[in-house]
């Protein structure tokens, strides 16, 4: 009976091919998501009992090969060679087989037991291939284990095999090249101990390396993989051994190694894989059109619209509901607590700060759920990855990765979303632009202040000017991503990242994926991005409600006023200097749809969206020498000011970085002034 | 056999990749891959402001401008 010791089994394999749903299907909900020590990649852990084992899963990511260019593979590298990881299950994409080898002969030469876990056995089977499983893993020496996640097939046997791998008794390996040109001479018969055997110049230069380490006196539990390394000049091993092997390693022998693998490989597709599929899948078809010089872009449009018509108008409706329950809530704790004699303030600060607060995190919920569950679908089924090719070249004049389109495309809805969207790009300094343009997209939330004011003064115009708010929006995120992609490609900071994407088959979604994946994201949301709010709701509400002599009645007596009228001299110059306009423009941090509401309760109107409201509004406004260049410069600023906290909270954790987000902050609230500034500096001289 | 590049490459086309002249990290990230020389590429789309996919060794890239235009193509019948 085998111990009852906790087996630690790694998750390895490329991208695509169905590692985290085969994951998920063994851990389920038992999953812990964290981050590996020191960087931004995500780990997850998981536990599964299965017959009389227990094991710890940890998948890492998504990686091609085991070189140390970037984080996951220096990451994953570690963690084999570092951790007490007894197991590796090397996931393939078994339709992809010969792209998928690479990495598995890879770590066949880590020195740690891999099981080959051949995912997608099912679309093999569809498309009429086979793989032979009895001779592949006579030619790697490991267990080859067919399995469908999907499908849920193999899955018993794939952990059992694991289990009983960790002593790894090995596979018989039986390995004849077909006549070489040049017949080895080789001191010994790798064949008998290696998958992965060298030309005899390279298996010669491992013997010598491998002699010089020990007796320089370096320790190693695997030499074989150090000398290849070093064969190789990664330099994160030439590092670590510290020797001078110039007189071995007279150049990097790099090309030829990976070269002699995709030979070995290319002979184990020989051998082991028949039928090779020849037509062209449904992919090739599906993107012939999807990816076509001139319908790709029409087609991303129509589909983008889909998504933006399901997250806003279905989501609105949703929201429509939660927005009538809060009401009630609200109305009944009220009323609750007048009966109850409940304090005024204290009233006050649960109905109008904190359910009104908290309230306001839960209508995003609609949102982002919907958002995440379409968004999520792109991604699965493979087309996410195509509409990085289809804007690549757009996108990339001016500065931006074509991944960056989704998250300003949504930035015309809500920011909140628009700014997690774009959690997809890769290079974070193409993820920090991308944050700073979005909420240049103008939001639906300020299109009410837009819709009030150009009604009022602009009459007939009254759409040409809502609109120009729209264009202004989009040039100048363009114009700031252009500049930013400008300056941090002097400062040597963008490596000018060119697109170099796979284009994964198109697949069916997997509902249980998709699941997970959004479960975690609306968790994300609740957690992180509501506790800013909450704290932010109560701050705003406090200094709208108090004042110098505690809790005030008037508006114009609290705190929000004095600041308001503090920063009004600075709005004068954009013709906006109207400390009920400064502080209807800071109730705007809360929620932007809140501005035309403060503005009606600070000008004494009923109801300013109202035709009569309206008038009256205007002539209010007329008697402060507030005219239509005015309300135009008001909306300008409107636009471009800093977005509502919600959006703060969401860059601050997208960004994770207090002084970014404190960049954008600034920045925005920065342009905003310049912009209304000039439009009314310079509308006063023609006007 | 002529000297060119994938941003020339016809659409539907088998090539082979003579070198690929690119900055080591491109260059390992595509040969993880399968993008070595001497592979045989097709050509599945070629937008002529740059952009080109390609399926080599069963697996289907998407590489933008400046990286096509610097793998060295030759044709084959």
């Amino acid at each position: 009976m085998e111990q009852e010791k906790e087996l630690q089994v790694g998750f390895v394999g490329n991208p695509n091919c169905g590692k985290t749903t085969l994951f998920n299907a063994y851990t389920g909900a038992r999953l812990k998501v964290a981050n590996w020590p020191g960087v931004t990649v995500e780990k997850k852990e998981g536990a599964l009992k299965y017959h009389k084992h227990q094991f710890k899963l940890v998948d890492l990511p998504g990686i091609y090969s085991l070189t140390s260019y970037t984080m996951e593979e220096k990451l994953t590298r570690q963690f084999i060679l570092d951790s007490d990881v007894d197991v590796i299950v090397d996931v393939a994409d078994a339709s992809a087989l010969e792209r998928n080898l690479y990495l598995t002969l890879q770590l066949i030469e880590l020195g740690k037991p891999v099981v080959l876990a051949l995912n997608m056995m099912d679309i093999v089977q569809e498309r009429g291939m086979e793989i032979d499983l009895h001779r592949l893993p006579e030619m790697l020496g490991i267990p080859c284990i067919p399995v469908s996640a999907r499908k849920r097939a193999g899955l018993q046997i794939l952990i059992h095999t694991v289990a009983h791998h960790k002593e790894k008794r090995q596979a018989i390996l039986e390995h004849q090249h077909p006549e070489r040109e040049v017949p080895s001479h080789h001191r010994h018969n790798h064949h008998e101990e290696f998958a992965m055997v060298y030309d005899d110049v390279i298996e010669d230069k491992i013997d010598e390396l491998t002699e010089r380490m020990k007796t320089a006196g370096f320790k190693s539990s695997n030499y074989r993989w150090h000398a290849l390394k070093l064969l190789e000049q990664d330099e994160e091993i030439v590092a670590k051994v510290g020797l001078d092997l110039s007189d071995i390693i007279d150049r990097s022998y790099e090309t030829d190694i990976i070269n002699e693998k995709y030979d070995f490989i290319e002979e184990i597709i020989e051998e082991c894989l028949v039928n090779k599929q020849t037509k062209a899948a449904m992919t090739d078809r599906v993107d012939k059109l999807l990816t076509h010089r001139y319908f790709g872009l029409p087609m991303f449009l129509v589909i983008m619209a889909a998504v933006f018509f399901l997250t806003f108008f279905i989501g609105d409706w949703l929201k429509g509901y939660f927005e009538d329950f809060l009401g009630w809530f609200s109305g009944a704790v009220q009323k609750g607590f007048a009966a109850a004699k409940v304090n005024a303030t204290v009233t006050s600060l649960i109905v109008d700060g904190i359910i009104s607060g908290v309230g306001g995190i839960l209508t995003f919920l609609p949102n982002i759920f919907i958002l995440f569950l379409a968004l999520a679908f792109l991604e699965d089924s493979g087309y996410m990855s195509r509409v990085a090719y289809v804007m690549d070249g757009l996108m990339g004049k001016l500065g931006l990765s074509g991944r960056a389109f989704i998250p300003m495309v949504l930035g015309f809805g809500c920011s909140v979303p628009a700014v997690m969207a774009s959690r997809a790009l890769e290079d974070p300094a193409d993820r920090r632009r991308t944050i700073f343009v979005t909420p240049f997209m103008s939001c639906s939330a300020k299109l009410p202040v837009y819709v009030l004011f150009s009604q009022m003064f602009f009459g007939k115009s009254a759409m040409i000017a809502a609109f120009s708010m729209y264009l202004l929006g989009m040039a100048t995120g363009i114009a700031t991503a252009f500049v930013m992609s400008r300056i941090e490609r002097r400062a040597k900071k963008d490596t000018g990242n060119p697109l170099l994407i796979e284009l994964p088959e198109y697949k069916v979604p997997n509902a249980r994926t998709i699941a997970i994946y959004v479960w975690e994201k609306v968790k994300d949301y609740l957690t992180k991005a509501g506790t800013t709010i909450f704290i932010a709701s109560i701050l705003v509400w406090f200094i709208l409600n108090f004042g110098t002599k505690g809790l005030v009645t008037e508006m114009s007596e609290s705190f929000g006023a004095i600041i308001g009228r503090a920063i009004a001299p600075i709005l004068s110059t954009a013709g906006i200097g109207l400390w009920q306009i400064a502080l209807a423009l800071i109730s705007g941090l809360a929620a932007k749809e809140v501005v035309v509401s403060s503005i009606s309760v600070l000008f004494g109107i009923g109801n300013a969206s109202s035709s009569a409201g309206m008038t009256e509004l205007a002539a209010v406004l007329a008697e402060f020498g507030f005219t239509a260049l005015n309300a135009y410069a008001l909306m300008v600023f409107v636009l471009l000011y800093t977005p509502c906290v919600a959006t703060i909270a969401v860059i601050r954790r997208e960004l994770k970085s207090v002084k970014w987000t404190v960049a954008t902050v600034f920045y925005q609230l920065f342009i905003a002034w310049l912009m209304a500034t000039l439009v009314y500096q310079v509308g006063r001289l023609f006007f | 056999m002529q000297e060119k590049n994938l941003c020339s490459a016809v659409i539907g086309g088998v090539y082979q990749v003579r070198e690929m002249l690119l900055p080591r990290a491109t260059k390992m990230r595509l040969t993880a891959l399968g993008l070595t020389a001497g592979t045989q590429v097709r050509v599945l789309n070629n937008k002529h402001s740059g952009s080109v996919i390609f399926c080599v060794r069963g697996t289907r890239l998407a590489v933008g401008k400046k990286i096509a235009e610097h793998i060295c193509i030759s044709g084959i019948k």
